[in-house]
């Protein structure tokens, strides 16, 4: 296993720096360094001297991809691909545009993003998973049919209809928590609790479908109609053998994710004033900040390809069959 | 479950910390003179050399104290001084740097020096550049980095200090404006006037160069347009006669600037720390940053060394009954902490304020209908909902203005020909700015007559103020032309029907904007059908930021939407934006238009240095009625500022020049705090019965998996 990790690490490298190369070539074909000086100095009173100064002291005013004007090495090195790129591989992100440091940015935002993330991954998961299993254990009945239905309305809803509906009822109508706000430690709860509860509803009609799909399928197989035949009980049957077969699926999707929760959601942070990174990537694009996107880009690459390994390590601790070589 | 309860409990408890449930702020703060207010976007700057936008300003303003500022309460807008302890002394001299009388002639001018005394015993806000320890030497001024490991903000440095402001400090900062590693945009305007300042940014670009990691000491340079008389005194040398030179003295580009600070933040590792003077700024103003994490909220607190200025004691008619001058002569600040929340989305804001968690609001489109409604006369006021709850609404007309240009060096809508100044005249008769700002800003806005708003010198009130080849006066009003009269106007043009008279080709304008999107459809669509009544074709060309902006300098446009709000209240702050030599093609001004007009650029050249009189309203007249004529813009509209405020507030003055109003306001901490009670009890009927509903289904469920099982 060991060798396989090393390998998977390894492939992972040629992958980050295709993903840096066209993250810079998308980025430099829609802003050139000029534009983004004049998005950084502002519309009044700009003088070319003043865009040129800008480029020079953040290292724009160098070639995009090769230095013609230099030798050897320095063809590559002097260039603001290579000078923008090469740290990141070091974990060092540098300074934003407006001269703040990216990592500091990073470590300081991730708190509040995984304070809702995380728990509304946890939580979600285990509603969706129940509520799946609630209507395996009921299929073809009533109750079925209408969570089936329940999860069809809830899919079609927006997911912003829920964040203005819910801050309109639980905090504007019944004054239950605040509309909006962060606040860190425990007195923290007030300002997530709605963030996500409204999190794991907004999810539970997707899951919840996928998950009872999953469940369904098991369910018609040899091994389950044994353990019935056995006399096991229902949930016994549900619980011990469907769920626990069911988990290769379900860790597919779900392991993935886990290394991503900290980037954060852009619509629940911003309506609800969580002070995380779902918006960070979004105003850097705006604000045509190379700095930050790259390292954005970067970290979310590095962390789907964590999510991906950790889906593998998973696989094979739910099912002894699975091996890594 | 030990170990559940043990997490749960605490939760819980601090959930129910004995205020309301929906408060966002701490019990604590309660019954406190704080201000809650928000911002809707961080701050790119908070050094005084590099801010320049308004969402900057907002809290600048407040930490610095430059030599002047606007009276709060006197209109028109009137300088008065701030950190200056009376309105500097302006000498005239000749080239041979010979006095020259007040009223000597512009052209005679070489040189005017602005002489500035400062008030006595002004100090800094606690800052730990200031600190010294038991000998007498700053404490911080030689860090190494392994003493900052456990420093992440001002605050984590145990001790502070201040010190008495002095002329050189505001010395320091006007050199500064030439720093290179600074971005100063003024550095451009003020290297045309402050004497030796273009020399004095080369020079330093040149010693920076020399030694490119060595902290640039500025005092190692002279400056000669800058001279420090003695503690209290500097002078400001400016090329020529520049009487606005005064309103930049009101902007935080002239606050005083410790060069200890600058030291200190200089030194090793604190830049990777965000400890910069572009993070956390230090000024002598009334109040200073205490918190900053534009990500979620700033705070600034009260500078408990801030002594220097007492609320003013006059204001204008109809103030002392309106209870402006209550607080007459008691010092500032009036408030000890303003807290600004980040507050992206308008709609959580709106409904906050509602809750009486944010003490003033703008008001959004969306609530508009619910906030405001119009009298017959057309004046707005609060709906009975708002005045229930003891709200109030102050408007002020913006001094910025809106406008529509064309571009001058186009062949068809631009240049001094005829047929097409005919063209524009049609086309700016046909385009009804009042019902743009009727449908698209809830009328919040009033048609421009010139590029010159209300409130600034030079406009004109009423039948004298209105644009005759747009307007008549009718029933003491302004109403817009017939379009009957704007078809006449493109027949002469050459464009009978829309329809060129040579080429039988129909008439098509394009429009270049960045608007796109579902948002800005329906504006896009107002315009085409303004342009349709007179047969016109417009073609809207939707463009993104950077090419929008980069076609405008190439003047590669026919017409645009551009806006300019006001550096200071002085026609030639708009007036400018028309000037030939401000061009933007070849010149790279902010003529964006491009217009050009011998004579319109004379009267530039001599209104410009002049005084408000008699005399300057003539030639202003003068450049208006060009203007009017030649109609290089479509002259849209002044925005209108819509604010509302809670009963608890007071001194709440609508004004758009000054930014550090914050400190003449007051607070009912107590009203506050009882209506906020009164208006967010919290409704416990829902909890219960989730809990109901929660333990009677899983009874069921229980029940129906039992039976399950028997009947098995």
């Amino acid at each position: 296993m060991i060798a396989y990790l090393i390998r998977r690490i390894l492939y992972a490298i040629p992958i980050l720096v295709g993903v840096n190369l066209l993250t810079f070539a998308l980025f430099f074909v829609v802003n050139t360094p000029d534009d983004m000086a004049r998005m950084q100095l502002g519309i009044k009173r700009v003088t070319p001297e003043a865009i040129e100064k800008w480029k020079q002291q953040r290292g724009y005013d160098k070639p995009l991809l090769v230095n013609g004007a230099a030798s050897g090495a320095g063809k590559i090195t002097g260039t603001i691909f290579w000078q923008k790129s090469a740290s990141m591989f070091v974990f060092d992100f540098g300074y934003s545009d407006d001269g703040r440091s990216i990592g500091r940015e990073i470590a300081t935002r991730m708190g509040p993003s995984l304070a809702i993330a995380l728990p509304t991954f946890m939580i979600g998961l285990a509603v969706y998973v129940s509520f799946a299993l609630l209507m395996t254990l009921f299929r073809a009945t009533a109750l079925d049919i209408a969570g089936v239905a329940l999860c069809v309305l809830l899919m079609s809803v927006s997911g912003l209809f829920y964040i203005i509906g819910g801050q309109f009822v639980v905090s504007k109508l019944w004054h239950l928590v605040p509309i909006s706000g962060y606040d860190g430690g425990m007195g923290g709860f007030k300002f997530v609790v709605l963030p996500i509860v409204i999190g794991v509803i907004g999810g539970v009609g997707s899951s919840s479908r996928w998950y009872r799909t999953i469940f369904l399928e098991e369910t018609g197989k040899d091994y389950v109609r044994t353990a019935r035949a056995k006399g096991l009980s229902e949930l016994t049957v549900l619980f011990r053998h469907v769920l626990k077969n069911a988990m290769i699926p379900i860790l597919t999707g779900v392991v993935v994710v886990i290394p991503l929760l900290f980037m954060g959601s852009l619509l629940t942070e911003s309506f609800f004033g969580i002070p995380g990174l779902g918006s960070y990537t979004i105003d850097a694009i705006n604000a045509q900040d190379f700095s930050v996107v790259r390292a954005m880009v970067f970290l979310g690459s590095l962390l789907y390809i964590a999510g991906l390994i950790l889906t593998d390590i998973s696989y094979t601790m739910v099912d002894p069959r699975v091996r890594l070589q | 479950m030990k170990r559940l309860a043990c997490f749960l409990l605490p939760v819980l408890l601090s959930a129910c910390d004995g205020g309301l449930w929906n408060n966002p702020y701490p019990v604590a703060d309660e019954g406190k003179p704080i201000l809650y207010t928000a911002f809707t976007e961080r701050p790119k700057h908070l050094d005084p050399a590099q801010a320049y936008s308004e969402n900057e300003y907002e809290f600048l303003a407040q930490i610095y104290a430059p030599p002047l500022q606007y009276h709060y309460l006197k209109r028109p807008y009137q300088l008065v001084p701030l950190a200056a302890s009376e309105m500097p002394a302006v000498r005239y001299l000749n080239k041979e740097r010979q006095p020259l009388p007040d009223n000597a002639p512009a052209e005679n001018i070489a040189f005017s020096l602005y002489e500035i005394h400062i008030k006595p015993g002004m100090r800094y806000q606690p800052h730990p550049a200031f600190a010294r320890n038991a000998r007498g030497e700053p404490e911080y001024a030689h860090l190494a980095p392994h003493d900052l490991r456990d420093i992440h903000a001002l605050s984590d440095f145990p001790h502070s200090g201040t010190r008495t402001v002095t002329a050189a400090d505001y010395a320091y900062q006007i050199k500064r404006l030439a720093h290179p590693q600074l971005h100063t945009p003024i550095l451009g305007v003020m290297g045309d006037y402050i004497v030796g300042l273009k020399d004095y940014a080369a020079t330093l670009q040149q010693a920076a160069k020399k030694n490119p990691a060595a902290f640039l000491d500025l005092d190692a340079y002279p400056l000669p347009g800058v001279q420090v008389v003695d503690e209290r005194t500097y002078r400001i040398e400016i090329a020529g006669k520049y009487p606005q030179f005064a309103y930049w003295l009101a902007m935080p580009f002239f606050a005083p600037m410790p060069p200890e600070v600058e030291r200190f933040y200089a030194q090793d590792g604190m830049r990777e720390r965000n400890l910069t003077l572009d993070w956390w700024p230090v000024g002598s103003g009334p109040y200073y940053l205490s918190e900053n994490n534009p990500n979620q909220r700033m705070v600034m607190a009260r500078n408990p060394h801030y002594d220097s200025e007492r609320y003013p004691g006059e204001g204008e008619a109809g103030d002392a009954q309106a209870g402006l001058l209550a607080d007459a002569g008691k010092p500032l600040p009036l408030i000890d902490k303003v807290v600004f929340s980040l507050e992206k989305e308008t709609i959580p804001y709106w409904n906050k304020f509602l809750q009486g968690y944010y003490d003033a609001s703008g008001i959004s489109s969306d609530s508009f209908d619910q906030a405001v409604q119009m009298s017959v006369g057309g004046e707005a006021a609060v709906t009975d909902e708002m005045k229930a709850q003891g709200i109030t609404l102050s408007t002020a007309v913006a001094t910025s203005t809106m406008y529509t240009g064309f571009n001058w060096l186009d062949s068809s809508v631009g240049g001094s020909g005829e047929r097409a100044r005919k063209l524009r005249q049609a086309i700016a008769i046909a385009v009804d700015f009042e019902e743009f700002v009727s449908i698209f800003a809830n009328g919040r806005g009033i048609s421009a007559q010139s590029p010159i708003p209300p409130g600034i010198f030079g406009y004109r009130e009423g039948e004298a103020g209105i644009n005759r080849h747009v307007y008549d006066w009718v029933d003491g009003a302004p109403r817009r032309k017939s379009i009957e009269e704007a078809k006449k106007l493109l027949a002469e043009a050459g464009y009978p029907d829309g329809v060129d008279a040579q080429t039988r080709q129909p008439l098509v304008i394009n429009l270049d904007t960045t608007a796109n999107g579902v948002g800005n459809k329906a504006r896009l669509d107002w315009l085409r059908k303004q342009f349709d009544k007179i047969n016109v074709q417009l073609v809207v060309r939707s463009t993104d930021y950077n090419r929008f902006q980069d076609k405008i300098r190439r003047g590669d446009t026919q017409m645009f939407y551009f806006g300019w709000n006001a550096d200071y209240p002085d026609p030639e702050n708009f007036l400018f934006l028309l000037h030939g030599a401000q061009a933007k093609v070849g010149k790279g001004g902010e003529n964006a238009a491009n217009y050009s007009n011998p004579e319109y650029d004379k009267l530039f050249e001599q209104m410009k240095n002049m005084e408000n009189s008699a005399q300057r309203q003539a030639i202003i007249d003068r450049m208006l009625e060009i203007l009017r004529r030649d109609s290089p813009w479509l002259w849209g509209f002044h925005p209108k500022n819509y604010v509302l405020q809670h009963g608890w507030l007071h001194n709440i003055k609508a004004n758009v020049m000054a930014n550090n109003k914050l400190k003449y306001w007051r607070v009912d901490a107590g009203q506050r705090d009882r209506l906020r009670r009164e208006w967010n009890r919290p409704a416990y009927w829902p909890l219960w019965l989730g809990a109901l509903a929660l333990l009677l289904s899983g009874a069921w469920l229980w029940r129906v998996l039992q039976k399950r099982e028997k009947s098995k």
